[in-house]
């Protein structure tokens, strides 16, 4: 019933991304729950004028949108790099045994 | 509001549709097996996979109801498109890979990879079934508000031709329709997203915006003879009556046969009467608009600024605008928005909107709608951190979202998918910021429904593009209603009636099974795209974030983190995630007012769930685990 099958990887390199994964989500957990708790605890923060004439609630929440994309960038690069290093690994291992 | 048939419009329309109908023909000729059914055989391309998943995600919550809620409340319609791309965080680092490597295609089989348990069949099943019918209730209900400037139909007549196109093409087709569609979808109103945001920094800002030489409506403002708390006369108009609401005062003023109220004001010891819209429901069914009938034309977009301040100056209009500059005007600036209250005057049931100047300032920070300044209740604290909850963990553990996961080969795949998502969804929740207020202040706003503000806005700068951007957006709901019923009808029929009763089907049968189940979620949604009528979209899809969040979150996580999780605790999990949410959302303040037991009597004013229901689900995934661990199963 499987749609794809599923692609081997080594253990260590799924290990390697999932932490970075971790690591990643709680960086960006730390600035979103940073916006409710001066939302809820800090309110009047939020109206002041940050740069461009807008306010700080406008500069986080547009800050927020483009942080997710940038983390997102860092994962795939870092990810792409682990992949493509136990690749080598393996291709080298091959090269070694013939 | 008073809507014509536009024909533009609806030579596009026509052309849209068909080309969707078309697609999904020609893609449902090629299918052959259950694989292709669901996730479209694993074969779509990332870059095409990643354009879906924004066309998917942006469903009409996203162009319909944000962009209606921040031209009506500002910053708080900010605070969903925030809380959804942050949602893209859980489901891209946590969730993505881990997912795709378990290589399963409904979200109750990856969730059920481990255990083989026929209690997660059911519940997970049961829980995605009723995820995928409370995101569907606003596709639905957006679908209808659509059509009446679209087609000049009812609401109702929109709901029911949602319904049956996507049944046809779901029956006919399955995923991989929905996947180009949904690519062609997502891309189409990115690029228009962008066009008409460009049209509002060009047009910059207009205390009285005008629009293809149609004058804005300038609005009476009367000064009156007061007596202690009555009004005794006004000069060319007779006095009928006045009725005060909370602490507003309405006064009912006759002129020339048409009665009209007026919003009384006192600024500076000085009282004025300013002119509202009203709609007034006759006991014999005819229906008024600011006093006379529809045909009269008496009824007003409306929204404007009342105040330009640019460099500490006060102008009557600006010239176009940079995005900062844009934004920062508006800041400075006073807006006036209308807001509804409902009176009944004898037999008549009257809705009157009143202008209500809000300053640039407060536009623009988070308040008008959940209220969480120093002077706000716990409640509506609570309800912030919950909302923004719900949008931040709901996101991943949507069953429509997941599937497409599986639609693409490999792991690397996905995961580019996903960052290409992030990048189309954020670029355009910034426009939506734009064409929000865009819409707020151009005099656009349909006072019944803000869900209508973009294509409204867009309506304002040429009948091309507000034809382009409405085909659009009824595309946006017919591909996310097509996704939802596609994963409705799969945990119907291969969660529940293929793994849970063990019919074993075979796969021509399986997706006859599929088709059938599709069919029928599709008439239970038009049923209660009806009945939910004139609830506010993106209000209604917090719901589903929350019922997701609650539901599915704690038992993924655990799942993928946690090695002890047992299969009791995963559905124990699901289970108290659906109950607990549904229950607070069943006695929520908007409930109790849609039963008619007005919302202050409500037994709690929690209107979102999440900050309770996700907490106990990750305790009963938990204590399950640890009560009836794995070994036991």
């Amino acid at each position: 019933m499987h749609v794809n099958s599923t692609i081997e990887e080594k253990e260590s390199v799924t290990k390697q991304k999932s932490s970075l994964g971790v690591r990643l989500f709680f960086i960006y957990s730390i600035f979103y729950v940073g916006f409710v708790i001066l939302g809820v605890f800090h309110y009047e923060l939020l109206s002041n004028t940050i740069f461009g004439g807008l306010n700080l609630a406008v500069v986080y929440g547009i800050s927020l949108i483009l942080f997710a994309f940038l983390l997102g960038v860092i994962y795939d690069y870092y990810c792409t790099r682990y992949e493509d290093q136990a690749e080598m690994e393996d291709q080298l291992n091959i090269g070694k045994t013939l | 509001m008073i809507y014509d048939i536009s024909y533009t419009a609806l030579a596009f329309f026509f052309v849209f549709v068909s080309l969707v109908i078309g697609l999904s023909f020609y893609f449902g000729r090629k299918k052959s097996n259950s694989s292709s059914y669901y996730a479209a055989g694993g074969q779509i391309h990332w870059a095409v996979n990643g354009i879906a998943f924004a066309g998917d995600y942006l469903s009409a919550a996203s162009f319909l109801g944000i962009c209606g809620m921040i031209a009506v409340s500002g910053f708080d319609g900010f605070l969903y498109a925030i809380g959804f791309i942050a949602g893209w965080i859980v489901a891209l680092f946590l969730i993505a890979e881990p997912f795709k490597r378990l290589g399963k295609f409904t979200f109750t089989d990856a969730l059920n990879a481990k255990y083989n348990s026929r209690a997660i069949t059911l519940s997970a099943s049961v829980g995605t079934l009723i995820i995928s019918i409370f995101y569907l209730i606003p596709q639905m209900v957006g679908a209808g508000d659509l059509v009446m400037p679209l087609l000049g139909l009812p609401h109702w007549a929109g709901v029911i031709l949602v319904g049956t196109i996507v049944i046809i093409i779901v029956a006919s087709a399955g995923m991989a329709s929905t996947t180009y569609v949904q690519f062609l979808k997502g891309g189409l109103l990115i690029i228009l997203s962008t066009v008409l945001t460009i049209y509002i920094l060009k047009n910059g800002l207009n205390s009285t915006p005008e629009f293809e030489g149609k004058p804005y409506h300038s609005f009476i403002h009367l000064k009156p003879q007061v007596n202690g708390d009555k009004i005794v006369s006004v000069p060319d108009w007779e006095v009928i009556g006045q009725q005060s609401v909370g602490k507003k005062t309405f006064v009912k003023l006759s002129s020339a046969g048409v009665e009209r109220w007026f919003d009384w004001t006192v600024k500076d010891g000085n009282h004025l009467l300013s002119e509202t819209l009203t709609i007034t429901q006759k006991a014999d069914g005819e229906k008024l608009y600011n006093g006379e009938v529809k045909e009269n034309r008496k009824f007003y977009q409306v929204g404007h600024l009342s105040k330009i301040i640019v460099n500490g100056q006060e102008l009557d209009k600006t010239g176009p605008l940079g995005p900062f500059e844009f934004l920062s005007t508006i800041k400075e600036s006073d807006i006036v928005r209308f807001l509804q209250v409902k009176v009944v005057d004898g037999t008549d049931q009257v809705a009157i909107y009143y202008p209500e100047v809000t300053s640039g300032e407060k536009f623009m920070l988070p308040g008008l709608k959940y209220k969480i300044g120093s002077d706000a209740s716990l409640w509506s604290k609570m309800d912030f951190v919950s909302l923004m909850l719900a949008l931040f963990l709901g996101t991943a553990a949507l069953p429509h979202i997941l599937i497409r996961y599986y639609t693409v080969k490999t792991p690397r795949d996905a995961r580019k998918s996903t960052i290409l998502a992030i990048a189309a969804i954020g670029g355009f929740y910034i426009l939506t910021l734009f064409i929000g207020l865009g819409a707020g202040v151009n005099g656009v706003m349909d006072v019944e429904s803000s869900n209508m503000a973009a294509p409204l806005l867009a309506r304002a700068f040429g009948a091309v593009l507000f034809s382009v951007i409405s085909a659009v957006a009824f595309a946006t709901v017919l591909g996310t209603v097509a996704g939802l019923i596609v994963a409705s009808s799969g945990a119907i029929a291969h969660d529940f009636i293929d793994v849970y009763l063990k019919k074993n089907l075979d796969d021509e049968n399986k997706v006859k099974v599929g088709k059938i189940a599709a069919v029928l979620v599709g008439i239970f949604a038009i049923v209660l795209g009806m009945a939910f009528k004139g609830i506010n979209v993106s209000f209604l899809v917090g719901w589903a974030f929350a019922i997701a969040a609650s539901s599915n979150l704690p038992a993924i996580l655990f799942l993928l983190f946690w090695k002890r999780t047992s299969a009791t605790g995963i559905s124990a999990s699901i289970i108290v995630g659906i109950v607990v949410s549904l229950a607070i959302i069943l006695t929520s303040p908007t409930m109790w007012d849609k039963y008619g037991l007005g919302a202050e009597n409500a037994i709690h004013q929690l209107e979102n769930p999440a900050l309770i229901s996700f907490p106990l689900a990750v305790l009963t995934v938990y204590f399950v685990s640890i009560l009836y661990p794995k070994k036991a199963e």
